[in-house]
């Protein structure tokens, strides 16, 4: 007996790290805002998430450098989306302070490391608005990682932009949190409208259920098809982890379609792009902003090569302010930008113009700034921001073509 | 039908896997009676190492990995496995052998530890070796915490394709190509078309997504992609994808971890080294007294078990490209599918510790394909939650009577 005791306790210790497991990717997902709410606010801040406007914040001296702080992944899985984002924002800061600065007042950076972590996302953020005392914060782009981010900040009374979170809970939290990116409901009418105009009729889906972005995305692109008159042959689901999605596959197959969506992140897309050739389904894939990666085509290779996504902005858009901001960017770092470096640029400087509008940087004021953005011309678009905190801008479709992305439409909001 | 057949060769792959990595649990716990967390971490550092070889020191000695020979391959898992029986070796020496007399529990906790370690430390990037070039990986000592995808070393075509003509290219334009032979594409059947410019080692490859019908020789065929290279009077061969299609992979997977299996199977049952580790696992204190060198035994036993995980972290990495961090989920459910596996087949014992990985497999892939893809975790962990209802020491366990 003693064989099967000690099974036992072995067998106990694995379902307590499973079930430690799980409880952290509920907290990735949606409990983010517990994870931020446990925290104790700062005594004095707490009341001020819905204050009439002159209140709010009152760290700012006015005078001295203006603090700005960026929480993003420098580490961990998203790595290469927290490292364009900083980059991004550090080349509007640059030009900020070389063009003078706020009457003369300089922008000072102050960032953290998030690790990937929703635990870490909140910590950070407490960090930067307790001790570093910032004027606003700028992140995250993982959506869960904002939503755990965001009650600190809210409760605080500092304002968040974030660059990239395009789950629509994100700016639910509270009246300070915005953002510069299309959030998920436009992205799915996006991508359902594309294939729709592509002459296709059905389409597969297969999202990860473990990701509230990529479920999110399925949901909505469900709705926008069928609406449009599209059919889904099949809906398949993976887990944050798996690597075989041969059965997934197989039952996609057999369903025929025209496409498949799969509004993953780029790891996961590039093996099941591989699987899907390698079981002889050819169609078109189809995604969203969860694509935007060297590393797609770096480990796709040909299997992505005829797929589509849908992004926030192309490097092969002629436009002036693309163009010269692709040119600065390269110059500075060495590196094409992504998406990701372009949305911590706009997000930065859509704070910048704000701040320049504001009465004070007092949490108030500068959250009725920010909320007073129209017409705001970013690299990634047109930026107005509407009464929901969301930014109202356009989305563009790319085309894996030679392991590159290539421009092939823009789709505006209605 | 053509389903049935897919998934079960998907079973029979992934099988051996499971496989692999369970004999390496089962082995240690049948001589030491405990289980050894860090194992899965093991298989990380086999696929990581396999990388490193093939994707950065390959191409230094002048081969290219997606044209390597069949022993760059075998090259490659080879230092895998040296690779990771050393870090089995230390592991078993360092962490585990000061705490041989100590309860069981202190020695699972330490390999909790040593899980931990591996996971962490894996993600350090020092780099020792610069890229060769732009967008070439860099060789950095661990590994680093960014995804990466390893070299295809063996070729992604499946045995059974069948190409359905052969000639030269009248004219390429963009995505459409023109063929010298006329040709007939079936309704609902997946061509590709293998293009061999002059001059070149090998074909490039691109799918056909042009309608079924027959195209005359001129006629243009749209295709899904045409690389730079490939010009008209180029060879070609018109291809097409089986309805289930062997990989290459999947035979590279079964036949390696085949041998393997039957070599360990020879090694405990036909050797005198094999005898040894059988009495240790029997009664440790009479097998000492019988002049087996214990210690030694336990050592190779891990040296074992490491290197069988390193080849199934060799073969895992080519059948899914996709290398994530040391600490991934992906991982770390890889190596819990593997255990419950052992678990399943009878902690301990050889024979179990393969058809748990296959049974283990199987309830995965065919659960997946025809109930719901939804639960297919739940499939396997509700195998494991039957079989302690019905058979607590598992298919092929035997039960050890306590004597008090």
């Amino acid at each position: 007996m003693v064989t099967a005791k000690w099974l036992l306790c072995g067998l106990g210790l694995v379902a307590l790290s499973a079930m430690l497991g799980l409880t952290g990717c509920e907290k990735k997902e949606g409990g983010g805002a517990s994870a931020g709410g446990e925290r104790p606010a700062p005594k004095a801040a707490a009341p001020r998430g819905q204050t009439p406007v002159g209140e709010g914040n009152t760290y700012d001296t006015g005078s001295g450098p203006i603090k700005v702080g960026h929480f993003g992944s420098l580490t961990g899985p998203q790595a290469t989306f927290g490292q364009s984002t900083s980059q991004g924002l550090r080349l509007a800061i640059e030009e900020f302070n070389a063009a003078g600065g706020l009457n003369g007042r300089q922008v000072a950076l102050v960032e953290y490391d998030t690790k990937g972590d929703a635990r870490e996302a909140g910590l950070v953020v407490t960090r930067l608005v307790n001790s570093d005392k910032v004027s606003a914060v700028l992140g995250e782009v993982a959506s869960s990682l904002s939503l755990a981010g965001a009650p600190v900040a809210q409760q605080a009374g500092v304002p968040m932009v974030s660059p990239s979170s395009t789950n629509p809970r994100v700016t639910e939290v509270g009246d300070m949190i915005f953002r510069v990116c299309f959030i998920d409901p436009f992205q799915g009418q996006v991508c359902a409208t594309f294939a729709k105009e592509r002459g296709i009729s059905t389409v597969a889906i297969l999202y990860d259920q473990s990701q509230a972005y990529s479920a999110g995305l399925a949901t909505e692109f469900e709705r926008a098809f069928v609406k449009l008159g599209g059919t889904i042959s099949g809906k398949q689901t993976y887990n944050e982890g798996d690597q075989d999605f041969t059965a997934q596959l197989t039952a996609i197959r057999s369903g025929n379609p025209g496409m498949i969506f799969i509004p993953g992140y780029y790891t996961d897309v590039a093996n099941i792009a591989i699987q899907a050739r390698k079981l002889g389904v050819t169609v078109p894939l189809l995604g969203g902003d969860g694509w935007d990666s060297s590393k797609l085509a770096e480990i796709g290779g040909t299997a992505v090569e005829g797929s589509f996504y849908s992004n926030h902005y192309t490097v092969d858009d002629p436009s002036p302010v693309i163009q010269d901001f692709i040119r600065k960017y390269r110059a500075k770092f060495g590196q094409v930008p992504d998406g990701l470096a372009a949305l911590g640029y706009d997000a930065a400087r859509l704070l910048f113009e704000a701040m320049a509008r504001a009465r004070s940087l007092h949490g108030g004021h500068l959250r009725d700034a920010i909320a007073a953005t129209r017409e705001f011309h970013g690299v990634t678009g047109t930026i107005s921001i509407n009464d929901k905190r969301d930014a109202v801008k356009p989305a563009v479709i790319v085309e894996m073509k030679g392991g590159q992305p290539r421009y092939v439409a823009t789709v505006n909001p209605e | 039908m053509g389903d049935l057949l897919q998934t079960l060769i998907t079973v029979i792959s992934v099988g051996s896997l499971y496989a692999l990595i369970a004999l390496g649990y089962t082995m240690v716990y049948g001589i030491l009676k405990f289980i050894n967390f860090a194992h899965s971490d093991v298989v990380v550092i086999g696929a990581w190492t396999s990388f490193t070889t093939a994707a950065v020191l390959l191409p230094r000695l002048g081969v290219t990995p997606t044209e390597a020979p069949w022993w760059a391959a075998a090259g490659v898992l080879m230092l895998a496995m040296v690779v990771c029986g050393l870090v089995g070796f230390c592991v078993e020496r360092f962490a585990y052998r000061p705490l041989r007399g100590a309860p069981r529990l202190n020695v699972l906790i330490t390999a909790i530890g040593v899980s931990l370690f591996f996971q962490n430390f894996g993600q350090l990037k020092y780099e020792v070796l610069k890229p060769d070039g732009p967008g070439k990986p860099a060789m950095s000592l661990p590994f680093g915490a960014q995804p990466q995808g390893m070299p295809r070393l063996v070729g992604s075509r499946a045995l059974n394709d069948a190409t359905v003509s052969r000639g030269t290219l009248a004219g390429v334009d963009g995505a459409v190509v023109r063929l010298s032979e006329g040709v007939s594409l079936e309704e609902r059947r997946q061509y590709s078309i293998r293009v061999t410019p002059a001059g070149a080692p090998r074909a490039i490859e691109a799918m056909v997504v042009a309608p079924a019908g027959r195209y005359e020789p001129g006629q243009d065929l749209r295709v899904g992609f045409m690389p730079a290279g490939a010009a008209p009077g180029s060879a070609y061969a018109l291809v097409r994808s089986a309805r289930v299609p062997i990989q290459l992979v999947d035979v590279a997977i079964v036949a390696t971890a085949g041998l393997l299996m039957v070599l360990l199977q020879l090694l405990v049952y036909r050797t005198k080294f094999g005898m040894a580790m059988r009495a240790v696992s029997f009664n440790t204190t009479t097998a000492s007294l019988m002049g087996v060198a214990v210690n030694r035994v336990i050592s190779l036993t891990f040296v074992l078990g490491t290197s069988l995980a390193a080849a199934a972290g060799f073969l895992y990495s080519l059948k899914y490209v996709t290398l994530q961090q040391t600490a991934h989920q992906g991982w770390v459910l890889l190596g819990l599918k593997a255990f419950v596996a052992a678990v399943v087949g009878g902690i301990g014992n050889i024979q179990g510790a393969v058809l748990g990985g296959f049974l283990i497999a199987f309830v995965e892939q065919f659960g997946a394909r025809y109930i719901s893809s939804d639960l297919r975790d739940v499939y396997v962990f509700g195998v494991l939650i039957l079989v302690l209802l019905l058979r607590p020491t598992g298919i092929l366990g035997s039960t050890v009577r306590e004597k008090v």
